[in-house]
């Protein structure tokens, strides 16, 4: 099942260079599977939510978990990830892709000269 | 690094979670490494500040109805178990190889994602 192997690759990649597993997930559900962009991301946003729950209690055993910084940039997150939301439902999916395609280019860039 | 440009970058992180799907660990992890938090400290509290991220945009993505839920069932499982293993490795490999390899990877991927978007209808 090919949705199993995107998750396996996706974790994999996001334990190795700590990007997140939706650089991985969102490619591999337009390119591979086919997807439009909007269930991509939002199917990956739900998938991301188990897999950094299970990351957070792994580091947490360890003592590893900073609430309160935590909270200093996940709280303005949450806030403006509900305006980005509503945004995405208006724009055109080629739209959508294209500013995806240039984020990831970014995200290259900043992974090649870290 | 002031808390209100930590502020800023987290909204700039939730508008990317918003927009294209990602958890916005990858900027969460340089601005608390910025703050003064150790890489591993900086990898927790991200993973941390991704649940309510992805909780509220699930929520109002699911309100669009665009959540397949059996497959973000499946891949956050697939995800969660794998993730185990590539910190076993991660300790194993030289980290700047691979991550120039995985850049090189995601230009093409980004080339791709781009002309299927151009051939699309609008």
């Amino acid at each position: 099942m090919r949705l199993v192997l995107i998750g396996l690759v996706a974790g994999f990649f996001s334990a190795l260079f700590g990007v997140g597993g939706g650089v991985v997930i969102v490619p591999l559900l337009l390119l591979v599977c086919g997807w439009q962009a909007r269930p991509a991301a939002a199917t990956s946003l739900a998938a991301i939510g188990i897999t950094a729950l299970s990351g957070v209690i792994a580091y947490a055993l360890h003592g590893d978990v900073r609430v309160g910084y935590a909270a200093l940039v996940g709280v303005p997150a949450a806030i403006s990830v509900a305006g980005a939301t509503a945004l995405q439902q208006r724009l055109r999916t080629h739209t959508i892709e294209l500013l995806f395609a240039a984020f990831l280019l970014g995200v290259a860039v900043w992974l090649f000269v870290k | 690094m002031t808390y209100a440009l930590a502020i800023v970058l987290g909204l700039v992180a939730g508008g990317l979670a918003g927009m294209f799907g990602v958890g916005g660990g990858i900027l969460f992890v340089p601005t608390l490494v910025a703050l003064g938090l150790g890489y591993h400290d900086a990898t927790g509290t991200s993973l941390l500040a991704i649940v309510p991220t992805v909780l509220v945009g699930t929520w109002r993505q699911s309100s669009y109805g665009n959540v397949r839920w059996r497959g973000a069932l499946v891949l956050g499982l697939a995800a969660a178990v794998a993730a185990q293993g590539g910190v076993a490795l991660a300790e194993a490999l030289s980290d700047g190889t691979l991550r120039k390899l995985f850049a090189g990877l995601l230009v093409l991927v980004a080339v791709q994602i781009a002309w299927r978007a151009r051939r699309a209808d609008p």
